[in-house]
């Protein structure tokens, strides 16, 4: 982990190799976490993969829920040379979710973020194959979101067996 | 004709008789009575339910954790092979009765449904544990209780139920087969009436958890 001072240099670093690019920092607890414009993330990840963060760990989503913007993508970055990690903090709204595939740096990246469409409906530009990867071709919504019903099917017990819940026709 | 019976546990009687029998010696009355020493009546019906009960092939098909206490059913301790259901089939084509063992993805109904199809009658299946009856603990978007696409014969309650749970439920699979009436639990013992308290559906406290049809908010 670069510490509080490492982050603040890198992001200055890269605002003025792309302007406008970092929105702010957070050091949380050891961690260093870059918040990058989504239209710019593309660029950051691929400076700080030039500067060796070559290995990326984990590329996942989040729903910020009252928040705004709400959905969050976030890449987990390692630089395996040095044992250094640096995380990139996305945020998009859900009407326009969309951001840039990091697949064309990292192949790996393909199944994550078909995952993060799948669950959270953040649209990849560029991705080679944006499909659903966990849930039915034919499912509608994207159940990790936070407003999306938990759902659940009711379940045949004796109390409801009357009204025939749940029981195969 | 009137046959009186004779108490053959002489073994050595037996044998005698066996070795006259082959040799062609007896005849009329002590013909009649070998005979019958050694015929059994029975329906078609019993038989064959007999036969089917006793060799069930169950599929080879895990789906979760459960699995992990499937497999045990097979293993010395538990030894389904003592009742003749130790041969896990590969093919559903070959197989009696499958095992859901686990939790049903939405995504994996529609291949269990197809994997069921493609048995063969008669056929069977147990659903095992909490997430296959019921769905557990993981009662939300992403998976479907069992009864929902297929019938089941035999629910085996538990988080992982232990094999000997898994055992009992199979053999109870084999009392249905062989038309045994071990259902009735309650009249047996005396137990009437101690259903369990039916909360409304009007809107009662008590029935908290009690979805609604078309209530996705729940939960």
């Amino acid at each position: 982990m670069p510490d509080a001072t490492g982050l603040e240099l890198a992001a200055q670093e890269l605002s003025e190799a792309i302007p406008g690019s970092i929105l702010g920092t957070e050091f949380h607890r050891g961690r260093a976490v870059l918040l990058a414009d989504p239209p710019q993330t593309h660029g950051v990840l691929e400076r700080l993969r030039a500067k060796g963060y070559s290995f990326l760990a984990s590329l996942h989503g989040v729903d910020y829920y009252p928040e705004e913007p709400r959905l969050g993508v976030l890449y987990e970055l390692l630089d395996m040379q040095s044992v250094d990690r640096i995380s990139v903090k996305a945020r998009v709204a859900t009407d326009a979710a969309r951001i840039a595939t990091v697949t064309d740096m990292w192949p790996g990246a393909d199944h994550p973020e078909r995952e993060v469409y799948d669950m959270f409906g953040v649209e990849f530009e560029g991705h080679p194959d944006l499909r659903r990867i966990l849930m039915p071709e034919d499912y509608e919504g994207h159940p990790q979101r936070r407003d999306f019903p938990v759902g659940g099917e009711p379940v045949l017990f004796t109390y409801n067996e009357e009204q025939n819940y749940g029981k195969y026709q | 004709m009137e046959i009186e019976r004779q108490p053959l546990s002489d073994f050595r009687v037996r044998q005698l008789q066996a070795r006259d029998m082959l040799r062609g010696d007896l005849s009329d009355e002590e013909l009649e009575r070998y005979v019958e020493d050694r015929v059994l009546l029975t329906t078609v019906e019993k038989a064959v339910a007999w036969g089917r009960g006793n060799s069930i092939y169950p599929l080879t098909f895990g789906l979760a954790c459960c699995a992990i206490e499937m497999m045990t059913i097979v293993a010395p301790r538990a030894d389904i092979a003592r009742f003749g259901f130790e041969v896990l089939r590969a093919t559903p084509r070959q197989a009696d009765l499958i095992i859901l063992s686990g939790r049903v993805s939405i995504k994996m109904a529609p291949v269990i449904r197809r994997l069921y199809d493609q048995m063969l009658e008669p056929k069977w299946a147990i659903s095992m544990g909490a997430c296959c009856s019921s769905m557990g603990v993981f009662n939300n978007y992403a998976l479907v209780p069992s009864d929902k696409f297929m019938p089941i014969d035999v629910h085996v309650p538990g988080c992982p139920p232990r094999p000997e749970a898994l055992l009992h439920g199979i053999l109870r699979l084999r009392d249905k087969i062989q038309g045994h009436r071990r259902e009735g639990w309650r009249e047996r013992y005396d137990a009437v009436g101690t259903e369990e308290v039916l909360p409304q559906a009007d809107g009662d406290s008590a029935a908290i958890n009690v979805y609604q049809p078309g209530d996705t908010a729940g939960a």
